[in-house]
């Protein structure tokens, strides 16, 4: 098998570090949008 | 004037520099949206800090106001100051944040936006209010004008092929900053709360250096490109566009261009019709649907606008990309007057569903309107300078604040005294805010592309990279 060349060492770390920052902030958005809909959702009731 | 050499620190202090943060190769620019949402989300929580309000006028009392309590009209002034600073910070530290570079500028904003809160929490404890004004109002508005222009001209730099859609993108995050601020006040409120404490102090704490921790990850994520990188097969146009440049024009000079007082009337008048409305959005779903529309649903609906008012910024700014700047805004003012001016006649259908859709999509057009000017700038002044523009131009912002809610408060004052149901009475401040848009459409009708002897030359572009 073999090595993984330097560039695909340099495309796997990106996806882990992409995975990770968007994660971030994309938890806690999803939470804020989640959080307000089901209050939005008294409107229509 | 101090070079962007003599700009870099020494010691702990070089990992802040300009130089520290640019890229190596096989950076992913996609990381840097990320970057720049972690400090949007957090210094978006201005929108949210009304939660505060109320239990802020029951420090002594617990249950309800003591005499010696703070009054609301007090605690209002506290985002006003905010606003200000922020408006001022933007425009007095554009020029400083171009020469050292985002990360600084990050780091900065971190611990003013974080450290106002712990100053504001002192305030709360010792029952100053001064002390409040300073920390959430002073600092933290600084905190919040730095954070706010600090990644625009970065992720302008990173995408040069679609530069609505990343400044859109961080920008949104501001927009969505309330919708995470506001339940986790609330819930830190009650964890915090005991009966003989509100819990505003423990809050103000924690949210102090949870902020602080998010924007100074934020800050070690960002990166700036090498000089001359591009994206894969982008290739920069020779020519400039009708409506785009490829010219630079000098943040001092831009300020002597009819182009940028022109931009600042159309932000100034889109914000200021935006605020007048969402100021007014909850009290007028329930007199408009008596009944219908109860005070929790009614504080359901203004999340709702919160919501697409954040898909607003990253939808139209995005869009602007492919239809160009000017367009969009005309969309805004065009659209934007019909929708004004139709929201009273939902009211006389009894309709909720198109009273609620008309004002989503009018909040998507006051988002986008913040979240498509930095590009805007960019087309119309270049990158060169774009953040120290963007950041005086963000004093049409500050104007809006003050100008939306005291004109909606008068002409609806005016119009009770003057026996006007007050039902009725959000019918005229619709109207004249469709007006205010007309003026907004005029203003963004006359723009035209910039007068090519405010364009920087190549020596003065040359040092100004170099200085």
């Amino acid at each position: 098998m073999s090595e993984p060349t330097e560039q695909e060492n340099v495309s796997g770390a990106n996806t882990i570090k992409l995975a990770l920052a968007w994660s971030f902030v994309g938890i806690p958005l999803i939470w804020g949008v989640l959080n307000t809909l089901s209050k939005a959702a008294l409107l229509f009731q | 004037m101090a070079t962007a050499a003599q700009a870099d620190s020494g010691g702990i202090l070089h990992w802040l520099d300009r130089s520290h943060t640019v890229a190596k190769p096989g950076f992913s620019r996609w990381l840097v949206p990320p970057a720049a949402l972690c400090v949007h989300l957090c210094i978006g929580q201005v929108y949210a800090f009304s939660v505060f309000n109320l239990p802020m006028t029951k420090f002594i009392g617990i249950t309800e106001s003591a005499p010696d309590d703070w009054k609301l009209t007090q605690l209002g002034w506290i985002f006003s100051i905010a606003i200000v600073f922020l408006g001022l910070a933007a425009a007095f530290t554009g020029t400083w944040l171009d020469r050292v570079g985002p990360r600084k500028a990050m780091v900065t904003a971190a611990l003013c936006f974080g450290g106002g809160f712990l100053i504001s929490a002192l305030g709360v404890y010792l029952h100053e209010l001064w002390i409040v004004y300073l920390g959430y109002g002073v600092i933290g508005g600084c905190g919040l004008g730095l954070g706010y222009i600090s990644p625009v001209k970065t992720l302008i730099t990173w995408f040069p092929d679609r530069p609505g859609m990343a400044t859109g993108m961080a920008i949104m995050g501001f927009g969505g900053g309330a919708m995470i601020a506001s339940p986790l006040s609330v819930w830190l409120m009650d964890y915090f709360s005991s009966p003989t404490d509100v819990g505003v102090t423990g809050t103000f704490i924690t949210m102090g250096l949870i902020y602080m921790f998010f924007m100074l990850v934020g800050a070690t994520i960002v990166r700036v490109p090498a000089e001359g990188w591009a994206p894969e097969g982008y290739v920069a146009p020779a020519e400039s566009k009708k409506m785009v440049t490829t010219a630079h024009v000098h943040v001092d000079e831009a300020l002597k261009t009819p182009q940028f007082y022109l931009l600042w009337g159309v932000l100034c008048l889109n914000v200021t019709a935006g605020i007048g409305v969402l100021g007014q959005a909850s009290a007028m779903s329930q007199e408009m649907f008596p009944g219908k529309i109860t005070a929790a649903a009614a504080a359901g609906f203004v999340g709702l606008l919160s919501l697409f008012n954040m898909i607003g910024r990253f939808f139209w700014a995005s869009t602007s990309d492919y239809i160009g700047r000017r367009n969009t805004y005309m969309i805004f003012f065009a659209l934007g007057m019909a929708l004004y001016a139709a929201v009273p006649w939902t009211g006389e259908t009894g309709s909720i569903i198109l009273f609620v859709a008309f004002y989503c999509i009018i909040m998507t057009m006051y988002g986008g309107g913040f979240a498509t000017i930095p590009a805007y700038l960019r087309d119309v002044f270049g990158v060169r300078y774009v953040g120290a523009i963007h950041g005086r131009l963000l004093t049409a912002w500050s104007t809006a604040g003050v100008l939306g809610p005291v004109l909606v408060n008068y002409i609806r004052e005016y119009q009770i005294n003057n026996g006007v149901p007050k039902a009725d009475a959000y019918s005229v401040t619709m109207y004249i805010m469709a007006g205010l848009l007309l003026v907004g459409f005029l203003l963004n009708w006359l723009m035209t592309p910039v007068d090519k002897k405010h364009h920087m030359t190549e020596a003065e572009l040359k040092a100004s990279m170099e200085g």
